[in-house]
Order: structure tokens, then C-alpha cells, then sequence
């Protein structure tokens, strides 16, 4: 792993520690505000209640973060959710052993129940002919009808208090409070621990299980360890995020992080990234207006960063391809019409002064109108400048020595289809007007040498050579300062 | 030849080497194997002792349990009876001295880890729990890169790669196990012509370095020039011996039983090559 992660570990560690320890004042009230007033004591931080939904969603986010990259590349995306729903009878039960939100009954209950889920699926797998998928879809809605069934009684019950216990279901960040804290952070405290202590054993029982145990790891320990650390990040993702989007802020951080890099310890700290980024955004939002449920929010702030991935990641975003590609035609059409002006030159033997519009058009079998934007597209990259009211265009020395590169792949490579590869002089135009923009200088070089410097393509028209391409500006350069395609070439 | 009908449990008949000088302690001791997968019983009665120095192709049917074999032998499956030792001691306590190649559709290629990481992998298990890699381990890992000439590759994320080249990091990380037994789960499937010739003399080599390696083998023909012991598996233990000596007709017809179509073939090779031609 890299060598930041062994300065910033121990102080996101002391950090969990001293939150673990911490006490503080009762939640503020939410009284009648505006939105602009919610959000200044928002960003302020001085309320106590903000304070403790920000550290929890950044807590939280780092947990989800951190396990969900082992989850997506372990492909156990769907065990995250069957764990989260399973884990909701366990927080009834919790609630009613206790008759109070007391959180550690309902940490022992939630963990309890999300690790019976799981070995229910291991049962269901191992007894049958029925798949993982399978398993996982029947044990997470029966958990979870159960979880509901336990709720709505608990709502009936006529003693205890049990207010907030339904924000279990879509998660309220506002109602974290320090006793939440301190669970959230003893957890975030362990995942860290565990995952720069078993980095080796967790990366190599993700990649290949199958060496690892040849290579004496115990596999499943190790796979049960993530196991319980995910139930845990479940459980104080719970208050937060509630059961029902849980498995989102594992998943979603996890994904828009492995579109971006392809090593996974870059994929464990851009995914806690993007996780503390979703959380604090969801608290945000969930603060502005009275009782709106965070979860919602925090899986949506997640999506946002998976959508920017999904589109704008320097690699393998949409746009960024598409940008790529647009710019990559517009270059070979730019390049084209420099081709263009070069053989209008060529057939009167570089006599004259600059390209007409009119020439150019003809030469392409254009309309003028058309033939302007293109060689105004030339002016804007520095390759040709207008003159006569714009009429008449001249390259300038870059101009100049891009359009004879480009010739000179074109001639190349047919003379090198014919020679080499013995194709038809008449069928070897269409290859060579795709490759003549790919070309690089090592290629061509070493095309020239296998050619043995020829100077004439297979239609008998002379071959720009090097030195051509090095004159650049040519000899009847104006007096405005403007270079000329040289007349003497 | 006599050979005893499938039934029976010892095969007196089929050739067996030798185990050395007696003293001499097998790389690989099998005794009274059986592994069964949901009650059906896919290895029967595997006794087998491999001397020091060999290179075994492990050679059968589809479905004969060759790669079943091979990970019950590491330890990695639940065995109905029998024992397997490693270099005289049970097989938990010398995984260390254990190398393993396994198939390549095993993993998933598009894991976000580079080819230097991958190879790396294969300093985990000397390093035990907890321990990170060092220095000294990323340098075998280099070399071991370089040996199969993928040095070049170091840095990039493996689902670039061709099958071939797949083929050689797993060979890569294999080496930078620095075993003494290796178990190679067929290392020539998918590969280039140049990898598999790569391939070959790598394990040439590490077996004249004094290594043991049993690799399963998909392929009748190549297997005769490949390995210079064979072990033909069916199930049972059809045949265990040198290749000259167990590359016939009858033992392969023993072997795939009715598949004609690759008897065939192999009746061809036979006959194209004499009985005694072995590969130096």
C-alpha cells in the first residue's frame, strides 16, 4: 500500500479513538427555521446535533467505503443487501429487550441477526440445488418481513419509548447522537485496523481464493471477518441511512471508485472519498427542511459521484470518450483540409500566390461556404490565416509542415501496399487515407528506410521529403509577415 | 498386458516407478485417497508416491478428477479417507514448500491489480500472516517477471493482458513461491505457441534444479514429448510411470474407456513414433 496511508492511518485512528470517548450535550431541537438559516448552521458547525450527523456521516462513509471496494471486487454486491435487511428484526428485538433505543442492545441484535441471514443462505446453498442468488433473494425479504412484522408491533405496544424507532427504515443523520458516535466510531476504529492489518490477506482472498488457501491463508476466517465488519458498518449505517438503502452506500462509493483507477488500494481511498462525500452531502440536504429521511439523500449524493465517474472519468467516461473522439475527427478533418490545400498548390506546381476559398471548395467538392468554416477552423489552430477580405488562404510554417507529413504518410504508405504487400495501385487510396493520420515519426522513418528512400507514390507524384517538411516557411514569405507555401518547393 | 477389471482396489499390474533409493522421502505421498462431491465418489482409492526431480503430467478424460487431485493433494478439499504427505509431513504444515498454478479462468481479470502485484501474491505465503512484503520480496517478483518475460508488464492492471500472458504471470507468481512441489492446473490451455514453448522449458528447467512438478494435461499427444513421467487418471490411478513405459495403447484405451475418436488420434501418435521414443 502506499506510503500515505501509513501517516494518515494512525491519525484517522487517534481521531476514532477520541471520538469513541467523547460525551456531549443533548441533540439541539429543530424549531421552525428557513432553509438558508438551516443551512448556515449547517456549514457553521456550532450546533452539537450538526456536529454529530456531519462526524457520522463521515464516519459512516469511510466504514462503507472502505468494505464496499472489497464487496464490489469480491462480487458479494448482493450479500451486502440480503445483510442489511436482515438485519432489521435483530433491531426490533434490540428495541424490545431493552424497551428503549438503547444502541448497543440494538448493535448485538443487528449483528446477531445479519450473521443468522448469512448462515441461513450458507444452509440453503449447501442443503439444495438453489444458487447463491437465489438464497440471498428468499432470506433477505423473509428477515426483513419478519423486521417489519416486530415494528409495527412495537408501534402498537402501550409502554416504552419509542419514538425514532422508524427512522430505522430510511435513516435520520439528526437523530446520531453520542452514544451512536461512540459505536460509530469503534467500528471505523476496527474496519481501518483490519482492513492496513489484513490488506495482503483480504486482496489475495479477493483475487484468487483459491491460491490463498494453497498459499496457507484461512480463507474463510478471513471471509467471515469481512463479514462481521460489514454487519457492523450495516448496523451504524442504520441510524443514518436506514435498512432500506444501506447496501447503496456500500455499493455505489465502491463502483464510481473502480471506474477510476485499477489498483485496488487507489479504489480503497477514493471509495471512503466519495462514501464521507455522499454522507455529509445526505446529512446536508436532509437538514434543510424538518424530518427529511437522510438516507435517501446520502444514496443520492453517492449516485451523483457515480454518475460523475460513470460519465467524466479521465479513462473510461462517456463524455471523456466522446470528447476524445470528437476531437480526434475534427483533427483528421482539419488535417484533410490541409491535404486539400497542399494538392490545389501541387497542381500548379507551388506557383502563386495563396489558396482561394473557390480552389479549395473545388478540390473537395465542396461549396465555398463549406470551404470557409474549414479554413477558418485552420486559422483557429494557427495553421492558416486568411487574406483579400478572407478569400485567400496561406499556410503558416506549422500549416505547412503538417500538410506534407500528411502527404508524405499518404504517398508512403501506398507505395508501401503496392511494393510490400503487392495490392493494386488503384486499391490501396482508401487504406491510406485512414492511416495517414495515425502514423508516427518512428513508422514512417522506418517505412522510408524499407522503401529505400523512394521519392514518387505509385501514381507518379513526388513524395514531400523531410527536407520539405524542415523548410517550413518558405521562401516567398510576405511582407505582412505571413508565410507563403513557397513557390520554389 | 493383464490389467486387473476396474473394480478391483489395487492394480498389481499397472507399472509403478520405483521410489528411489529407499531411504529417499517422496515430494508427494498419496495414500488411500478418496474424495467424494455430494456423496458421488470422484477420486477412488489414490495411492501414488512421486520421487524428488519429477515433471508428471497428469493425463485423463474430462471429469476424471485430475484437478480434484490435485487441490486434494494441497489440502483444499474435505477427504473421505486416506492421508497426504509433503515431503514426509502432513500437507498443512508444508504448503511453504508448495507452489500452485491454478486454471486460469479461476480469477477475474478485470481485479483492479497490476501484474507486479499479482506476482507478488506469490511471496504472501512465505511471508505468513500480517507480514508485509519487503524489498527483497519485490525483487524476486522482478526476476520471476523476468524469467517468463513479462518484465516489461510490471505496471499494468492484468485485464490487458493476452492468455498467454495471463498464463505466464500465474507461471510468474508460481516461481516466486520458490517451492520444491508444484501443482500446475492445466498451464498450457489458451496460450500462444511461444508461450507454450516458454512454458515447457521453465518447467524443464525447474525440474532439473531438483523441483517436483505435477502438471494436468489436457492434451494426449503433446503430453508424451512434454512430460517425462505420466500419470494416467481415470477415477483410479489407471497408471503411474515413465512415459515410454505408459504411454501404450492398452493403458490410454484403459484410460478414456470408449472415447474412440481420441483413441485414434493417439493410436496415430503411437504408431508414428515407436514405443520407445522419449523426449530428452
Amino acid at each position: 500500500m502506499t506510503r500515505s496511508l501509513k501517516f494518515a492511518l494512525p491519525v484517522l485512528f487517534t481521531l476514532c479513538a477520541a471520538l469513541a470517548s467523547a460525551h456531549a450535550d443533548r441533540i439541539g431541537d429543530l424549531g421552525e427555521v428557513t432553509i438558508r438559516e438551516q443551512a448556515l448552521r449547517f456549514v457553521s458547525l456550532q450546533d452539537p446535533t450538526v456536529r454529530y450527523a456531519v462526524l457520522g456521516s463521515v464516519l459512516l462513509g469511510i466504514t462503507c467505503g472502505l468494505l464496499g471496494s472489497f464487496i464490489v471486487v469480491r462480487k458479494m454486491a448482493l450479500v451486502g443487501d440480503a445483510l442489511s435487511h436482515a438485519v432489521l428484526p435483530g433491531v426490533a428485538l434490540g428495541f424490545l429487550w431493552h424497551t428503549s433505543k438503547d444502541p448497543l442492545a440494538i448493535f448485538i441484535g443487528a449483528t446477531v441477526a445479519g450473521l443468522l441471514g448469512t448462515v441461513v443462505v450458507g444452509l440453503v446453498q449447501q442443503t439444495t440445488r438453489l444458487k447463491e442468488d437465489t438464497a440471498l433473494g428468499m432470506v433477505l425479504a423473509t428477515f426483513f418481513a419478519v423486521g417489519v412484522c416486530l415494528m409495527t408491533m412495537i408501534q402498537r405496544l402501550p409502554t416504552g419509548n419509542k419514538s425514532g424507532l422508524e427512522k430505522f427504515l430510511f435513516g435520520q443523520a439528526a437523530a446520531i447522537g453520542p452514544d451512536d458516535l461512540q459505536l460509530m466510531a469503534v467500528v471505523t476504529g476496527l474496519t481501518l485496523l483490519a482492513v492496513f492489518v489484513l490488506y495482503k490477506e483480504f486482496l489475495v482472498t479477493s483475487f484468487d481464493e483459491g491460491f490463498a488457501r494453497a498459499s496457507g491463508f484461512p480463507a474463510r476466517v478471513i471471509h467471515y471477518t469481512l463479514m462481521l465488519l460489514l454487519a457492523g458498518a450495516v448496523v451504524i449505517a442504520l441510524q443514518a441511512v436506514g435498512v432500506v438503502l444501506v447496501s447503496a452506500m456500500l455499493i455505489t462509493p465502491a463502483a464510481a471508485a473502480y471506474l477510476l483507477t485499477d489498483r485496488m488500494n487507489r479504489m480503497l481511498w477514493l471509495s471512503a472519498g466519495f462514501g464521507m462525500l455522499a454522507g455529509v452531502a445526505g446529512a446536508f440536504f436532509s437538514f434543510l427542511g424538518p424530518s427529511l429521511p437522510t438516507g435517501p439523500f446520502m444514496v443520492l449524493g453517492a449516485t451523483a459521484v457515480f454518475g460523475g465517474a460513470f460519465f467524466f472519468g479521465p479513462r473510461h467516461g462517456l463524455v471523456t470518450r466522446w470528447w476524445r473522439q470528437r476531437s480526434r475527427a475534427q483533427r483528421v478533418q482539419r488535417e484533410n483540409t490541409l491535404k486539400s490545400v497542399y494538392h490545389v498548390l501541387e497542381g500548379r506546381q507551388f506557383q502563386g500566390e495563396g489558396v482561394s476559398l473557390r480552389e479549395l471548395a473545388e478540390r473537395r467538392r465542396e461549396t465555398v461556404e463549406e470551404a470557409r468554416q474549414q479554413a477558418a477552423e485552420l486559422c483557429r489552430h494557427a495553421l492558416a490565416t486568411l487574406h483579400e477580405e478572407g478569400n485567400l488562404i496561406f499556410l503558416t510554417p506549422a500549416g505547412w509542415q503538417l500538410a506534407c507529413a500528411i502527404v508524405r504518410n499518404h504517398r508512403l504508405w501506398e507505395l508501401y501496399l503496392t511494393n510490400a504487400a503487392q495490392i493494386a495501385a488503384d486499391h490501396v487510396h482508401e487504406d491510406a487515407e485512414r492511416i495517414e493520420h495515425v502514423l508516427g515519426e518512428e513508422v514512417v522513418r522506418e517505412l522510408e528506410r524499407r522503401l529505400d528512400y523512394a521519392t514518387q507514390d505509385p501514381h507518379g507524384r513526388p513524395i514531400p521529403s523531410w527536407a520539405d517538411l524542415r523548410q517550413g516557411a518558405a521562401p516567398n514569405v510576405r511582407p505582412d509577415d505571413t508565410v507563403g507555401y513557397g513557390s520554389s518547393i | 498386458m493383464n490389467l486387473p477389471s476396474p473394480e478391483s482396489a489395487s492394480l498389481p499390474a499397472t507399472p509403478h516407478i520405483n521410489c528411489g533409493s529407499p531411504g529417499e522421502v517422496s515430494s508427494l505421498e498419496v495414500h488411500d485417497l478418496t474424495v467424494a462431491y455430494q456423496k458421488k465418489p470422484v477420486l477412488w482409492g489414490i495411492d501414488l508416491a512421486v520421487p524428488p526431480g519429477r515433471l508428471v503430467g497428469i493425463v485423463g478424460p474430462n471429469g476424471a478428477g485430475k484437478s480434484t487431485l490435485i487441490k486434494a493433494a494441497m489440502g483444499m478439499l474435505p477427504l473421505s479417507s486416506g492421508w497426504v504427505k509433503v515431503f514426509g509431513q502432513p500437507v498443512r504444515k508444508s504448503l511453504r514448500r508448495i507452489g500452485y498454478v491454478p486454471q486460469r479462468e479461476s480469477v477475474d481479470w478485470d481485479f483492479p491489480v497490476s501484474v507486479m502485484d499479482v506476482v507478488l501474491m506469490g511471496r504472501y505465503g512465505q511471508l505468513g500472516l500480517l507480514r508485509r512484503p519487503r524489498k527483497r520480496d519485490r525483487e524476486i517478483a522482478r526476476e520471476c517477471l523476468d524469467k517468463v518475460k513479462m518484465l516489461p508488464y510490471a505496471n499494468r492492471q492484468i485485464s490487458n493482458l493476452s492468455g498467454g500472458q495471463q498464463q505466464r504471470v500465474f507461471l510468474a507468481r508460481a516461481l516466486a513461491q520458490e517451492s520444491d512441489l508444484y501443482f500446475m492446473d492445466e498451464p498450457f490451455a489458451g496460450v500462444d505457441a511461444a508461450t507454450e514453448t516458454a512454458i515447457i522449458t521453465l518447467l524443464h528447467e525447474l525440474r532439473d534444479r531438483g523441483k517436483t512438478l505435477l502438471v494436468v494435461h489436457h492434451d494426449l499427444p503433446t503430453a508424451r514429448d512434454y512430460f517425462d513421467t505420466l500419470l494416467l487418471l481415470n477415477m483410479r490411478v489407471v497408471a503411474f510411470g515413465d512415459t515410454d513405459k505408459v504411454f501404450t495403447h492398452d493403458l490410454l484405451q484403459k484410460t478414456y474407456g470408449g472415447r474412440l475418436t481420441i483413441l485414434s488420434e493417439v493410436a496415430h501418435v503411437v504408431g508414428q513414433r515407436g514405443g520407445s521414443a522419449k523426449v530428452p
